[in-house]
């Protein structure tokens, strides 16, 4: 039998990792007296809840380019829009709390003289429809453009390139004041979250929790995906297209799948991001962000699943100490560490990690193993 | 040549297509009845790899008719939509899943539901795996099963190949050069495989090597600047003028 196991032991070291960070994490934070060597601040529960979130987006991305060769430098995108999804209902919840005392607009829109909310705002003050928006707008958006890309059989640079387009028309559009959606503020000054006040360490280490569960079924569902057949014709179309064409397979419908399922899970982590860093404006579109996650991805160990989201979580413990200590060499470092991670680690700090892994061990028992078609799926991506 | 139509399994006629105003495919006919092997012979350029794209629906025709089992128009359908009606194809290039097993490029390859939802509920059968090992031996691939694409031989791969295209259990093959790269042995054993599974299927091979072809012993059908030049035996063929001048004589 080669067909590879839903939890192998690199899933299930991974999962217990998300496990022991979703207890040891809000606990450090609340349990622990301010002042110990345990204690977290509360500014500490919530950057690393972003890192979480920002390792699903980098699951999603690897879901698409390292299982199917999809590489969206447009994912940025359906983050930002749910983001944004999250960010409206945030809103709606300030309610006659605002600074301008309106009982239902939003102080942008007071500002701008508006006197009701924009049919595209309505249901956003009930929870259960922003959460439905989160992962129906970024979903029906890949859908209708994948729709039209994989059906033109737009591939490689010129795919990647539309992607970014996507994600730049956006960025302008959200400038936009007359959009409706804060223009060049976003949207922010949020207050609280069903009830509880996003300022409280109970809410961050709520979210906290949420955004490691996120993670964890975001990787559960990756997983399901690419130990299925379907992954393994995603693979397929990745490694020889045509191929797969000729043996029956309607590679349009395949890729249109997971690029949908990819920028839901996108949007998932935006709305997870927006509470806890208290701010979403357009700079999220900006093409520079979705290329990041490629990095993000890169570095990592493209095509692992695990290997994303560590180099999610790595990148971005990184920028946090380098932009507080020398912000201005954050592109050059990030750049260099793409280019060395290329060279020597093609396969990403964890593919890296595991050849030397296995190296090791080989080298413990004194024996031989050949190699074999499980371990070599997952651990090389092609092109 | 509508009769003609009706019993034939592939049916090309009056084919034309063009490529910046370089005609390809010139006016092309060509007829296979059910269960027949065609052995297609020509010079480099003459149009044998385009002809396949264009019966395999990767290449649209400017002109003529493209028929498959006497009336499906395959000009209407494209490359998944063909594979699906049984047409089968191997490349000139050889062409595996490199990161796959040879067992799972079977798999993959195997006749069942090619839908989205389908494969991603599919679990490998008892009936799936019996015919894996089946072709495995068929293909003498056995002792290679769980080896990666990848690491096979040019020659093997030929094999996993078309041990692939005989998974999809197609009506009709299109083999383009099955021998290049191969060793004369292995060459011999093709043209042996090819002639067990002939009968059963249709069979179209395009192939340089002239023993390979004397081998099959089957018809030969002379291509040159995309248009038919000789059709016959291969003795026939081969005392062709026209033939010896543009191909054999070389
Ligand atoms: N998509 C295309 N675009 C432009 N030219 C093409 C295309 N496909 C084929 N051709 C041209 O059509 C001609 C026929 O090529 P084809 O590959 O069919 O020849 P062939 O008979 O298979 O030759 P060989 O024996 O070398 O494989 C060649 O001159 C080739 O360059
Ligand atoms: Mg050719």
């Amino acid at each position: 039998m080669t067909a590879p196991r839903l939890l192998d032991t690199r899933s299930v070291v991974f999962l217990t990792l998300i496990a022991v960070a979703a207890v040891a994490v809000p606990m450090a934070n609340l349990a622990a007296e301010p002042g110990s060597a345990l204690h977290l601040s509360s500014f500490a529960v919530s950057l690393f809840g972003k890192y979480l979130t920002y390792a699903l987006l980098a699951l999603s991305v690897d879901l698409i380019w390292g299982y199917c060769g999809i590489l969206s430098l447009g994912h940025g995108a359906f983050f930002a829009l749910g983001g944004y999804a999250m960010g409206m209902h945030l809103m709606r919840e300030i309610g006659p709390r605002g600074v301008y005392a309106h009982p239902v607009l939003p102080d942008f829109m007071v500002f701008l003289n508006w006197d009701a909310l924009p049919w595209y705002w309505w249901g956003f003050d009930m929870f259960w429809f922003a959460c439905l928006m989160v992962v129906l707008v970024p979903g029906a958006l890949a859908f209708v453009f994948g729709w039209l890309a994989f059906r033109s059989r737009v591939t490689g640079v010129y795919l990647s390139i539309i992607t970014q387009a996507l994600t730049y028309a956006l960025m302008l559009a959200f400038f936009r004041n007359d959009m409706g959606f804060g223009g060049n503020n976003g949207l922010t000054d949020f207050k609280d979250l069903l009830g509880f006040s996003l300022q409280s360490d109970a809410t961050r280490a709520g979210l906290f929790v949420a955004s490691a569960l996120a993670l964890a079924a975001g990787f559960l569902i990756c997983r399901f995906i690419v130990t299925s057949r379907l992954g393994q014709v995603l693979v397929s179309i990745r490694d020889a297209e045509a191929r797969a064409r000729f043996l029956g397979y309607r590679v349009e419908s395949y890729k249109l799948f997971v690029f949908t399922i990819s920028a839901m899970m996108a949007g998932v982590a935006g709305a997870l991001y927006v509470p806890q860093v208290g701010i979403i404006n357009p700079g999220e579109f900006s093409p520079a962000n979705s290329i990041e996650i490629v990095i993000w991805v890169a570095v990592g160990g493209r095509g692992l699943l695990a290997g994303a989201a560590l180099g999610a979580i790595l990148v971005n413990a990184a920028k946090t100490l380098l932009t507080g200590w020398a912000p201005e060499i954050w592109l050059f470092f990030l750049g260099g560490v793409f280019v060395l991670v290329t060279i020597f680690l093609p396969r990403g700090v964890l593919g890296g990690l595991t050849a030397a892994g296995d190296r090791l061990g080989r080298r413990r028992r004194r024996e031989y193993r050949p190699r074999t078609a499980t371990s070599g799926r997952t651990t090389q991506p092609a092109e | 040549m509508v009769r003609q139509a009706a019993n034939s399994m592939l049916y090309l006629d009056g084919v034309s297509i063009s490529f910046d105003g370089f005609r390809a495919i010139n006016g092309l006919s060509l007829v296979m009845a059910p269960g027949e092997m065609r052995a297609v012979i020509g010079p480099n350029g003459a149009g044998k790899t385009t002809m396949m794209d264009i019966i395999t629906g990767k290449t649209r025709p400017d002109a003529g008719d493209v028929l498959f089992a006497g009336e499906i128009d395959l000009t209407r359908h494209d490359e998944a939509g063909i594979a699906r009606l049984g047409i089968g194809r191997k490349f000139q290039k050889p062409t595996v899943f490199e990161t796959h097993s040879v067992e799972d490029n079977l798999l993959l390859a195997l006749k069942g539901r090619r839908g989205v939802f389908d494969v991603l509920r599919a679990r490998r059968t008892a009936a799936e795996s019996a015919r894996i090992d089946e072709l495995l031996d068929l293909i003498g691939l056995e002792p290679r099963r769980r080896d990666l694409g990848a690491d096979l031989g040019h020659g093997q791969k030929q094999w996993l190949e078309i041990g692939m295209l005989l998974a999809q259990d197609p009506k009709v093959l299109l083999i383009d050069e099955p021998a290049a790269g191969m060793t004369d042995a292995e060459t011999a054993q093709t043209a042996a495989l090819l002639r067990r599974i002939a009968g059963e299927h249709t069979i179209m091979v395009v192939e340089h090597d002239m023993d390979f072809v004397r081998a099959l012993g089957v018809k030969v059908t002379v291509l040159h600047e995309g248009t038919v030049i000789a059709e016959g035996s291969i003795d026939h063929v081969s005392a062709d003028p026209r033939v010896v001048e543009v191909y054999l004589g070389r």
